[in-house]
């Protein structure tokens, strides 16, 4: 009571926001038993009937449901590799400019679509990408004389854009981290080898690259706790019924069946699986990474 | 010493160029839209436009601009960039003082604390959540674009890292001379901690007026829709309806420009506050790698 007594005050400071994690977030948690029924609105939680695990067995017998899985699972890990990779090896590039200002010029185009919405770039790039008369397939077709490639509208075509894109859209992002990494390795490395007579070349190789590994480690694991969220805002802006069986992720998957078709328990029994299997992830990513890299989020 | 080899000067050659070409294919599809924006609707039409408008012409925006329901749009996204900001902000302000404490200074943090993360790491799911929005009747109301994003965890855990470096003694000092929490938080805390609120305050804007879903799940009458959502539906859903074009006009004017002319002024917010973005979003991404 003591305690109370002395620290009242930043318990009343946090009460405002646990109220608003009560009611949207922690009060949606209890609605997660919706899985366990054949939920419907207008007979509610208490009184829907109650089904036990069907919900799940018919997840897994779900033709369907196993491919929007597997396309979450291959969309997400090829987002990530890239993810991490491109921006390793741009920031290693653009470490080697010399001219401040330039390297300002370059920093500041490659950041902005980060910031951009994908309803702003979908719109932009369902009209780039269009096959009658968008830019890219005017000069694919004028410079290399090909067909017009069908980029939303073919399965694998569908896939090769999302991820290209969502490339597009983070790489620049993505050096901000490995950037900071660079400036702070010890100069007296870079002059010891210079006295060694080492190209710029080898000095990459052996103290830039192993220098940046480690940061590499923690945004990749970190990444990893995330696969499951492939990208909604992304799929939901450029994809169409054409390329469902190839685009569809769990979050657009749960979107249309559970509040287009009214499926709520099936979809909350995806989203139970999805958010199960993601806090594991997350879990151990944190633990990887505090272990690794001594990384902690506070 | 390296500087002066052939090889890196070949390379360093090689290396500019490419950089030049990436860094405008960032910006390259942003210039196509506002040319076409500001295009003729045949020269549009008949996709003669690549980076410079082919027969400027102001005529889309005067017609965007002249539809009530995209002028409401716009209104309804100022409306809850300005309060969800501000709500978010405060939240967090609140939220991360006593966060920042030690926990011999606070018992009961912890439990806070794992309360907070909690919410990032584990989630009810869409469909939940959904239930819950329309039980508690926020359900095609303003408030559903502001309040159950209210508290941003991540915000909060930033804001939190930076308090850890103010300097003890100040608060101490002043806790000694009578002073309660609230007053130390308001007279210490918020003058120094400006620069970085100004940082969450500029993500905090960009996430709200970027946000679309939420209009689209919770808003029933698109013509209460904030401008992302309205958006969405015009341009990505190809739902004509709220365009308010008619067959006369169509004559005029193309969809192409319309709809052109409408993702910009969409992405203009985001371009007028990027250079204070830029300026700030680095220091941010450190304090957010601030270790114990």
């Amino acid at each position: 009571m003591g305690t109370l007594k002395k620290n009242w005050q930043f318990h009343l400071m946090l009460l405002p926001s646990l109220l608003f994690l009560i009611i949207f977030n922690f009060i949606p948690m209890g609605g997660v038993v919706m899985a366990f029924q054949n939920f419907k609105p207008w007979l509610g939680i208490s009184g829907s009937e109650w089904v036990g695990l069907d919900n799940f067995r018919y997840l897994f017998e779900r033709q369907d449901s196993i491919q929007v899985i597997w396309n979450t699972l291959v969309i997400a890990v090829l987002k990530l590799v890239f993810n991490l990779s491109v921006p390793f090896v741009f920031s290693l590039l653009l470490n080697e400019l010399r001219k401040m200002f330039f390297k300002r010029f370059v920093q500041t185009l490659v950041y902005l679509p980060h910031f951009l919405s994908w309803v702003i770039l979908g719109g932009i790039l369902i009209d780039i990408l269009s096959t009658d008369g968008g830019i890219v397939n005017r000069v694919l077709v004028g410079v290399f004389g090909i067909e017009p490639i069908f980029f939303l509208g073919k399965g694998n075509w569908f896939r090769f854009t999302v991820i290209v894109s969502d490339v597009w859209k983070e790489f620049g992002f993505g050096t901000v981290v490995f950037l900071a990494a660079l400036a702070n390795i010890n100069p007296s490395l870079y002059e010891a080898a210079e006295v060694d007579g080492a190209s710029r070349l080898k000095q990459t190789i052996h103290i830039t690259i192993p220098s940046m590994i480690p940061i590499a480690i923690v945004v990749g694991t970190l990444a990893l706790g995330n696969v499951l969220n492939a990208g909604f805002d992304q799929i939901f802006n450029l994809y169409n019924s054409l390329v469902y069986e190839k685009g569809d992720i769990i979050d657009t998957f749960v979107y249309r069946t559970a509040i287009l078709n009214g499926e709520m328990g099936f979809g909350t029994a995806i989203g139970l699986f999805k958010s199960v299997i993601s806090m594991i992830l997350i879990l151990i990513s944190y633990r990887l990474a505090y272990k690794w890299a001594n990384y902690r989020i506070f | 010493m390296y500087h002066k080899t052939l090889s890196y000067r070949v390379f360093n050659v090689i290396n500019i160029c490419f950089m030049i070409i990436i860094a405008l294919l960032c910006i390259i599809p942003l210039v196509h839209v506002l040319a076409v924006s500001f295009s003729s609707k045949a020269a549009a039409d008949a996709n003669l436009v690549g980076l410079w408008p082919i027969d400027f012409t102001i005529e889309s925006y005067k017609k965007t601009m002249s539809n009530p329901i995209f002028v409401h749009s716009i209104w309804v996204s100022i409306k809850r960039t300005v309060i969800g900001t501000g709500l978010t902000l405060l939240l967090a302000f609140l939220a991360a003082y006593p966060l920042s404490k030690e926990d011999s200074a606070f018992k009961g943090r912890n439990i806070y604390s794992w309360l907070f993360v909690f919410t990032m790491i584990f989630s009810g799911g869409l469909v939940p959540f959904y239930i819950v929005i329309q039980k508690i009747g926020l359900m095609d109301s303003f408030w559903v674009l502001v309040l159950p994003g209210a508290v941003n965890v991540y915000l909060t855990i930033l804001l939190l890292n930076f308090f850890r470096g103010v300097p003890k003694e100040m608060e101490e000092a002043a806790l000694i001379d009578g002073a309660g929490h609230f007053r130390v938080m308001f007279s210490i805390y918020l003058p120094v901690s400006l620069p970085a609120i100004a940082t969450l305050a500029l993500f905090s804007m960009v996430t709200q007026w970027n946000s679309w879903f939420d209009g689209l799940l919770y808003i029933n009458n698109s013509k209460d829709y904030p401008l992302a959502t309205f958006l969405q539906t015009v341009i990505i859903q190809r739902d004509m309806s709220s365009m308010s074009i008619n067959p006369k006009e169509m004559e005029l004017i193309s969809t192409k420009t319309v709809k052109s002319a409408q993702i910009f002024i969409g992405a203009l917010p985001i371009l007028i506050v990027y250079p204070f973005l830029q300026k700030y979003f680095a220091s941010g991404l450190v304090m957010g790698s601030v270790k114990e």
